[in-house]
C-alpha cells in the first residue's frame, strides 16, 4: 500500500523491480517522460495513472487530473503534449451520470491545455473494485526548443524555483472524505502547468537544468529525488514557501508536513544563477504564475539530502514520505 | 500527547453548549467544550485544541506578558553594562574603568 | 498564526540564545531532560540544537506514548478488531505501528474495517452512523488525551449508545519520571516539563521533583521561544542553586490545572494497581482502567483480550533509547534494520519517538550550518 504514496517505497519499487526488468539497457536518472528520436525527431513519451477517492472534489475532478497530470509530466520534461490515449477501468455499477461527468472533464481539459485525446479503451471489473473509475494515460509530446533537462547538470550555487502555494490538492481531497469533520475554502491546484514552462522557457531556457512536478510524496520527495540524482544538497528557506492558509490551518491541526503533501498544478525548476531573476519575474507576470518564489539553493553539503533552514539559524533534514502522510495527535 | 493548536471560537451551538465552531488559521471545525464547563469560553476567546476538545483559554495578557519578558532579554543586561560603565562599583581594591 | 508565529519570531530567538549562551557556565556540561515527545518533535523541527552551546545537552525522555506501549497491548487491540463487524478505531499514530503480524495499515490491507479518527468523539461518530457494527476506540496517551476519551465515555453512556468500546492504554506522566529519577543509569541536572499534560494536571504534581529530588523543572509550551525560554529559566535557576517548579507555558498552563477534565477522568477511569511500560518494565500505578460503572464500554471487559506479553527482540535497545540512556543513533540496530519504513519498535514509528525524529531530521546533517552561511 506503501508504494503508490510516491515517497520511499514508490522509488523502491520501481528502481528495485521495474527498472532493472524492464529498461535494463537504459541509462540516466529516472524521468517523468521518457525521450524516444524516430527517424530524427524527437518526442516524449509518458504513462500514468490515477486513483482518487472522491473522484470529485472542490476544485475538479479525476478527469481534469488525468489530462492535467500527464500534460504536466510531459512539460516538467521539456516537452509540448500533443496527443493522448486513455483508458477507463470502470466498477460495475458506476452510474453512468458519474461515467458521463468525468468524461465531459477530460474534454475539457484537454481542450484547456490544448492536447488531442485520440484513443481510448475501457474495461469493467466486478462491484467492490476500482474505487468507482480508474484513468490510465499515455501522452506524447514533442519537445520545447532550448530545453535540455538532466539532474547531472545541477551545480551548487544553482537556484530551487517553486511556482506556486503548496498542499492545496492533497489537503482538499482530504477534506473531501469528510472522516475528519474539517471545512475550509480550498480546492485543488490542478491545472496545466505548461503556459508557465513555456514562458520560463523562452526568458530562461538555456539555464534551466532540471523541473519536476511534486505530486504524491510533495515538494519534499521531489527534492529528495534531484538531491539523489544529482549527489549534491538542496537548503530550502520553509518561510520563501508560498501556502495557503487554509493549507497551514489543515497541517498544523493534524501535524501534517505540508512539504509532503500532494500538488496537481505546481512544479519545481532547477535554474542556473545567471538567469534566475529572469526566470521568476517572467513567472510572476503570467496570470497563475505570481506567487512563484525561489525557495532554495543547491550546495555541496549535505550531499544527497534536503535541508530545511529557518531564519533564525536552526535547521532539520526534509526527508521523503514513508507512506501516506497520517495525521497524529502527539 | 502533545498536538494541540490555538484556535479561536466562532460560535456556540445554539442546540448545544458544549459544542462550538472554532477556526485554525481559515480551516473550521467542531471543538468539544466539555472539559471547560467552569470557565466557559465565548465567540472571540481563543482556545488551545487537543484532539477535538478544547483543553484551555489562552490568555492573551500573559501571551504579552511573555513577549515583553523575551524583549527585556538583553535589555536587562545591556543596561547593567552601562552602569557598571559608570564606575560606581570597585572590584578588588582598582577602580572600575569609566566609560 | 496568532499565538504561534509570535514564538517564532527571530530576533527574539537570537536574543533568548543570547541569553543562553551567557548563562552558561563553560566548565559545565548541562544535562536537561524533556519528558514530553511533543517537545522531541519541536526540537528536531525547529532545529533548537543548531541555537545551544555544545555544553547544553538535550536527553529524550519517555513521554511518547505510543513508544511505550508494548507490543503485546497492539497484538491484543487488533485481535479483538478482528471479529466479523469491529471497526478499529484509532488516532494516525497508531496506524503504522507494528504488532507481531504487522501494523494496523497492513491489517487494513489485509481486510479488517481499520479507520484513522482525529478525535474520541469522531470514534463516537462512526458508532451513532454504524449502528449494525461495533466500533473499537484504541486509546493512547497521557493525561492530556484521556480527559477526552472520559467525557466521550460518559455521552456513549448518556445517550444508551452500546455499539462502542475503548480498549484504554492511556497512561500518566508522573510515575514515568519518577522511573527515570530512580535509574541509576541517568544522571539529569533538570527538566523541561510537559506543556500539554500540565494544563490537565497542573503545576503541583511535579512538586516532589523540585523539593525532594532537588532538580529544577520548568513547565514549558512547544514554540522555539518557549523552549528557549524555559531553558534560560532552567539555567537561571541552576545558577542560583535553586530548585522549584516554574510555569513558562502560563497563556496556556493553569497552576491549578483543570478541574474539569481530572473530575471527568476520575469519574470513569482508575489507576490499574501496575502496567507494563516498553522498556521501563512494570510500573505501579501508571495506567488508567475503565471504571465498573462503564464495564460494558470497556473493550477489555466486552471482549476477551489474549494478553499475550510479547518481548521486544534482544538487539533492539528501545528500553535505553526511552529512558535517555542511549541517543537513538547508539542503539545498534538504527538505521539498518530499524528504519521508518521497516521499524522495529514503536520509537522508529512515531512521529514523536526520538528514534524517527532523529533519523528524518538529524542523521545525515553533517556540515550543514558552515554551509548555510554560504548560500545567498
Amino acid at each position: 500500500m506503501a508504494h503508490g504514496a510516491g515517497g520511499k517505497a514508490s522509488r523502491r519499487l520501481v528502481e528495485g523491480l521495474f527498472a532493472p526488468l524492464l529498461c535494463a539497457d537504459s541509462t540516466g536518472p529516472l524521468t517523468d517522460a521518457a525521450q524516444l528520436s524516430i527517424e530524427g525527431t524527437r518526442f516524449a513519451i509518458t504513462t500514468d495513472s490515477f486513483v482518487v477517492k472522491p473522484l470529485r472534489f472542490p476544485g475538479g475532478s479525476i478527469g481534469e487530473l488525468a489530462v492535467n497530470g500527464t500534460v504536466n509530466d510531459l512539460a516538467v520534461s521539456g516537452a509540448r503534449a500533443e496527443v493522448m490515449a486513455v483508458t477507463y477501468v470502470l466498477e460495475a455499477g458506476l452510474p453512468t451520470e458519474v461515467l458521463e461527468a468525468e468524461v465531459r472533464a477530460m474534454a475539457a481539459a484537454a481542450q484547456r491545455a490544448g492536447v488531442r485525446i485520440v484513443s481510448g479503451d475501457t474495461k469493467v471489473v466486478e462491484h467492490g473494485k476500482a474505487d468507482g473509475m480508474y484513468v490510465t494515460t499515455t501522452g506524447i509530446g514533442s519537445m520545447i526548443r532550448g530545453l535540455k533537462i538532466d539532474a547531472r547538470s545541477v551545480r551548487p550555487g544553482d537556484k530551487v524555483l517553486l511556482s506556486g502555494p503548496i498542499g492545496d490538492h492533497g489537503i482538499t481531497i482530504l477534506l473531501s472524505r469528510g472522516e475528519l469533520d474539517l471545512e475550509a475554502e480550498l480546492c485543488s491546484d490542478t491545472r496545466p502547468v505548461l503556459p508557465l514552462v513555456e514562458a520560463l522557457a523562452a526568458a530562461a531556457g538555456p539555464g534551466i537544468r532540471w523541473m519536476r512536478d511534486p505530486t504524491r510524496g510533495g515538494v519534499a520527495t521531489s527534492l529528495n529525488e534531484l538531491a539523489c540524482d544529482c549527489g549534491l544538497g538542496i537548503v530550502i528557506d520553509e518561510e520563501k514557501i508560498p501556502i495557503h492558509d487554509a493549507v497551514r490551518g489543515a497541517c498544523e491541526l493534524l501535524g501534517l508536513d505540508p512539504l509532503h503533501i500532494a500538488n496537481e498544478g505546481q512544479f519545481l525548476a532547477v535554474i542556473a544563477p545567471e538567469y534566475s531573476d529572469a526566470a521568476l519575474n517572467a513567472l510572476n507576470l503570467l496570470p497563475g504564475g505570481e506567487d512563484a518564489r525561489m525557495i532554495g539553493t543547491v550546495c555541496e553539503q549535505p550531499a544527497g539530502a534536503v535541508l530545511a533552514a529557518t531564519s533564525y539559524g536552526g535547521s532539520r533534514i526534509v526527508d521523503m514520505l514513508v507512506g501516506d502522510p497520517l495525521p497524529r495527535i502527539c | 500527547m502533545c498536538l494541540a493548536i490555538p484556535g479561536k471560537i466562532i460560535e456556540i451551538s445554539p442546540d448545544n453548549p458544549d459544542s462550538a465552531l472554532v477556526d485554525v488559521v481559515s480551516v473550521r471545525r467542531r471543538v468539544d467544550l466539555g472539559l471547560l464547563q467552569d470557565d466557559r469560553p465565548k465567540p472571540g476567546d481563543w482556545v488551545l485544541i487537543h484532539v477535538g476538545f478544547a483543553m484551555s483559554k489562552i490568555s492573551e495578557q500573559d501571551a504579552n506578558d511573555q513577549m515583553q519578558t523575551l524583549r527585556m532579554l538583553g535589555e536587562t543586561e545591556a543596561a547593567l553594562q552601562e552602569v557598571k560603565g559608570y564606575g560606581l562599583e570597585e572590584e578588588n581594591g582598582s577602580e572600575a574603568a569609566s566609560s | 498564526m496568532k499565538f504561534v508565529d509570535e514564538f517564532r519570531a527571530p530576533e527574539l530567538i537570537t536574543r533568548t540564545s543570547e541569553e543562553i549562551r551567557r548563562l552558561v557556565d563553560p566548565a559545565r556540561h548541562y544535562r536537561f531532560m524533556e519528558v514530553c515527545g511533543g517537545h522531541t518533535h519541536a526540537i528536531y523541527r525547529f532545529g533548537l540544537k543548531d541555537l545551544l552551546p555544545d555544553n547544553v545537552e538535550l536527553i529524550h525522555g519517555p513521554g511518547c506514548p505510543v513508544c511505550v506501549l508494548p507490543m503485546g497491548r497492539i497484538d491484543d487491540g487488533l485481535a479483538l478488531s478482528q471479529q466479523d463487524n469491529v471497526i478499529f478505531a484509532a488516532f494516525g499514530d497508531m496506524m503504522r505501528v507494528p504488532g507481531t503480524h504487522g501494523s494496523p495499515l497492513e491489517y487494513k490491507a489485509r481486510g479488517m474495517d481499520v479507520r484513522i479518527v482525529y478525535s474520541p468523539s469522531d470514534a463516537l461518530k462512526l458508532a451513532r452512523a454504524n449502528p449494525d457494527k461495533h466500533v473499537m476506540f484504541f486509546a493512547i496517551g497521557f493525561e492530556t488525551t484521556a480527559p477526552s476519551t472520559a467525557l466521550t465515555l460518559m455521552r456513549a453512556r448518556a445517550e444508551g449508545i452500546r455499539n462502542f468500546s475503548v480498549f484504554c492504554n492511556h497512561v500518566t506522566i508522573i510515575p514515568a519520571i519518577r522511573a527515570i529519577l530512580d535509574s541509576p543509569d541517568m544522571r539529569l541536572d533538570a527538566f523541561i516539563g510537559p506543556g500539554h499534560v500540565s494544563t490537565v494536571i497542573g503545576c503541583r504534581p511535579y512538586e516532589w521533583i523540585a523539593k525532594e529530588e532537588r532538580k529544577p523543572i520548568v513547565i514549558s509550551g512547544f514554540e522555539p521561544l518557549d523552549m528557549l525560554q524555559s531553558i534560560v529559566m532552567l539555567l537561571r535557576q541552576l545558577q542560583t542553586r535553586e530548585a522549584k517548579v516554574e510555569n513558562q507555558y502560563k497563556r496556556v498552563v493553569p497552576w491549578e490545572g483543570n478541574r474539569a477534565a481530572l473530575k471527568a477522568m476520575a469519574e470513569v477511569f482508575q489507576l490499574r494497581p501496575y502496567f507494563e511500560w516498553r522498556g521501563l518494565g512494570f510500573i505501579s500505578q501508571s495506567a488508567l482502567r475503565i471504571r465498573d460503572a462503564y464495564a460494558e464500554w470497556d473493550s477489555e471487559r466486552r471482549f476477551d483480550v489474549p494478553g499475550v506479553r510479547v518481548t521486544d527482540p534482544k538487539a533492539a535497545q528501545c528500553g535505553e533509547v526511552l529512558k535517555g540512556v542511549l541517543k537513538p543513533h547508539q542503539c545498534k540496530l538504527f538505521g539498518r534494520e530499524c528504519t521508518p519504513e521497516h521499524p522495529i519498535g514503536a520509537l522508529m514509528v512515531s512521529s514523536e519517538g526520538s528514534c524517527a525524529a532523529y533519523y528524518n531530521y538529524e542523521h545525515r546533517k553533517t556540515a550543514a550550518a558552515t554551509m548555510l552561511s554560504q548560500t545567498a
